[in-house]
């Protein structure tokens, strides 16, 4: 009885009803998407390996450091393997199309890199074409491109052009993981280098730095920046994680904004619930004092009211769910190039989930506290 | 059924034949307070209802009546004196006791009848044995009882907005006697009616009296409403003016 008073009471005020539902499917999907956008904000740092280290020159990221330092680093104890990665900064055809290019060390930067699925024979092709590329699966569905497809590039950090040729196209190993890139041999950068920036040659970016624990991340970053302490070109090491979020610190202010609208957005759709649900009790004052004479308790009472707020915003809310799907896809074609990873995470939905059953109980708190408060007899007169 | 009240004497003589009172109400009184001042409703009331008694209580605006009648239906409590139902001191009960002492003894029929709008004839008459432990057969079968008796086993499925004023008051009768309670406190219970629908309403409480033998109190303005019931008691101001007897019993 008690779901069916629920149920059919909801639909009592069809109209006010109807708008509370569109204003709770607005704000769960307004809510949806900003937290959407602030997990891709840290798309890049989530796919971080605790075994993967990064080491950079101490005084900036703009600085480079000498390639020679690769092998002093690999002889530390606790290092499996290292590459060197540098930025390369191109424009394909236009600034607007903008996607990351990195040089790097081939294959060994795949092997740092589990989460890249690509078959070996590819893989085996890239080693053999100097000019060759790889290219990320979502990089290779934007442009249309494929193996055998020439990509040329126009160099801005290393001037000229530059012509690659794609020989392979790299899967991620879930859809957390960023494709939206393209590697190249750094062996070819460092060639063209020397034969125009003689002086800017043999210097890469970062290391890229496998390790065999991640426990010990912070034993084996001390050690390599011990290493070339008091060195021309001192360095800092630190997880890949770390050294994403650095990045990431830089736009905090933006990210802290959008957490904040996102919940101002609930805020409002709270006052929003609250407001239907205190016209409605108003209106039934009656009802319910007729009901408490006739023997329900006002705990009865009580549950009628968080019942029809929750189920209100439960029905909003799974519409609003429902419908975050095909909005955030839609929103991925438009901002694709800026957010390598922009899906809807589990953990979003359990936000989303959380925030219409937090606003549904809260909602009726007050209304709650009121209708069971009334006395019978002044419930009785009222007229709503 | 007699048109004019007999007098006291008489129902004195009726009361010594009588049953013992199902409602025994000594030295009882209520004020509600306004800011610092307290304003007396009932002053030292004084009455026994006997088992089986149709009675009036019958009053100018402001006289109690009501109050009266909330005070013996257990939805508001007295400031003061001894109010016994069915043997029962119900002026001590708790918020929850009286509301499961409501429940089982008390039904309740109201001048705008007070039906959910958004349940069904049969669900508005169900509703009161939701709080019983019948199955759910026992109770349909009870509710298409309740409403055959009141005329309306062919309105079940149908929702207060789609029932006439005097068929929303026997929905709200059929309500008020499917727990068959002790008692059956009525307010108004035709003030909002049509000249026909108000006596349909009065024979059917008329009848739930002489044929059933339900103790029935109902508060009224209407002259003609208490020409029904057995015996009518006056109020003014808050204080019992006397008991007669209204029909030849």
């Amino acid at each position: 009885m008690i779901a069916k008073l629920i149920v059919k009471n909801i639909f009592r005020a069809r109209l006010r009803s109807l708008l509370t539902l569109i204003g709770l499917v607005i704000a769960v999907l307004a809510f949806g998407l900003l937290r959407t956008v602030v997990d891709a904000w840290y798309a890049g740092s989530d796919m971080a390996s605790a075994n993967r280290l990064i080491t950079r020159n101490a005084i900036s990221l703009t600085f480079t450091l000498p390639t020679y330092y690769r092998e002093r680093v690999r002889a530390i104890d606790g290092v499996t393997q290292v590459s060197l990665s540098s930025w390369f900064g191109g424009i394909y055809q236009d600034p607007k199309n903008f996607f990351p290019q990195f040089a790097v060390t081939l294959p060994t930067h795949f092997n740092l890199y589990p989460e890249f699925l690509m078959p070996p024979e590819q893989m085996d092709a890239m080693l053999k074409d100097r000019t060759g590329c790889l290219i990320g699966r979502t990089l290779a569905d934007n442009y249309g491109w494929k193996i055998g497809d020439k990509i040329p590039l126009q160099g801005t950090i290393y001037p000229g052009t530059w012509e690659f040729t794609v020989r392979g196209i790299f899967d991620g190993k879930d859809d957390g993981t960023v494709t939206r890139q393209m590697y190249f041999h750094w062996d070819y950068l460092n060639e063209r280098v020397k034969q125009g920036f003689p002086r800017a040659a043999d210097r890469v970016g970062v290391f890229v730095v496998g390790i065999r624990e991640g426990d010990r991340a912070a034993e084996l970053s001390a050690a390599i920046d011990a290493e070339f302490k008091n060195s021309l070109a001192e360095t800092l090491t630190e997880t890949e994680k770390a050294f994403q979020l650095s990045f990431v610190a830089q736009t905090e202010t933006i990210v802290a904004a959008i957490r904040l609208v996102s919940f101002v957005v609930i805020i409002i759709i709270l006052a929003v619930v609250a407001n239907t649900m205190a016209m409605t009790v108003r209106e039934r004052v009656a009802e319910y004092a007729t009901l408490k004479a006739l023997g329900f308790a006002p705990g009865f009472v009580v549950a009628l009211i968080f019942g029809e707020s929750l189920t209100l915003t439960l029905l909003g809310g799974a519409l609003g769910m429902v419908l975050s799907f095909p909005v955030i896809a839609t929103f991925k074609s438009f901002v694709g190039s800026i957010f390598p990873v922009f899906r809807l995470s589990e953990a979003t939905l359990w936000w989303q989930f959380g925030a219409v059953v937090v606003v549904g109980l809260l909602a009726a708190v007050l209304p709650a506290i009121r209708s069971a408060r009334i006395r019978i007899v002044d419930g009785l007169r009222h007229v709503a | 059924m007699s048109d004019t009240p007999r007098s006291d004497a008489a129902v004195a003589g009726d009361a010594a034949l009588s049953p013992p009172p199902i409602v025994r109400i000594r030295n009882l009184s209520k004020h509600y307070v306004r800011g610092d001042q307290a304003v007396p409703v009932l002053t030292d009331i004084t009455l026994d209802i006997p088992e089986g008694d149709f009675l009036a209580l019958m009053g100018p605006s402001g006289s109690g009546k009501s109050t009266l009648l909330n005070l013996i239906a257990g939805i508001d409590k007295p400031s003061g004196g001894e109010l016994t139902v069915g043997g029962l001191n119900i002026a001590q009960l708790s918020e929850a006791e009286l509301a499961d002492w409501r429940a089982a003894n008390i039904g309740f029929i109201f001048q705008f009848y007070n039906l959910m709008p958004v349940l069904t004839a049969f669900e508005n008459v169900e509703l009161p044995l939701m709080l019983t432990d019948l199955s759910r057969s026992d109770r349909r079968e009870r509710v298409e009882l309740a409403l055959s008796l009141v005329g309306l086993a062919d309105r079940m499925k149908h929702y207060p907005n789609e029932l006439s004023g005097g068929q929303q008051q026997r929905v709200a009768i059929a309500r008020a006697i499917i727990t068959d309670p002790t008692l059956i406190v009525a307010d108004e219970p035709t003030g909002d009616l049509d000249k026909k629908s108000a006596a349909d309403v009065l024979a059917l409480l008329q009848q739930l009296n002489r044929e059933m033998g339900k103790t029935i109190i109902m508060v009224t303005h209407d002259p003609g409403a208490v020409r029904a019931a057995r015996h009518v008691t006056h109020l003014e101001k808050g204080e019992l003016l006397g008991t007669e007897v209204v029909s030849g019993e």
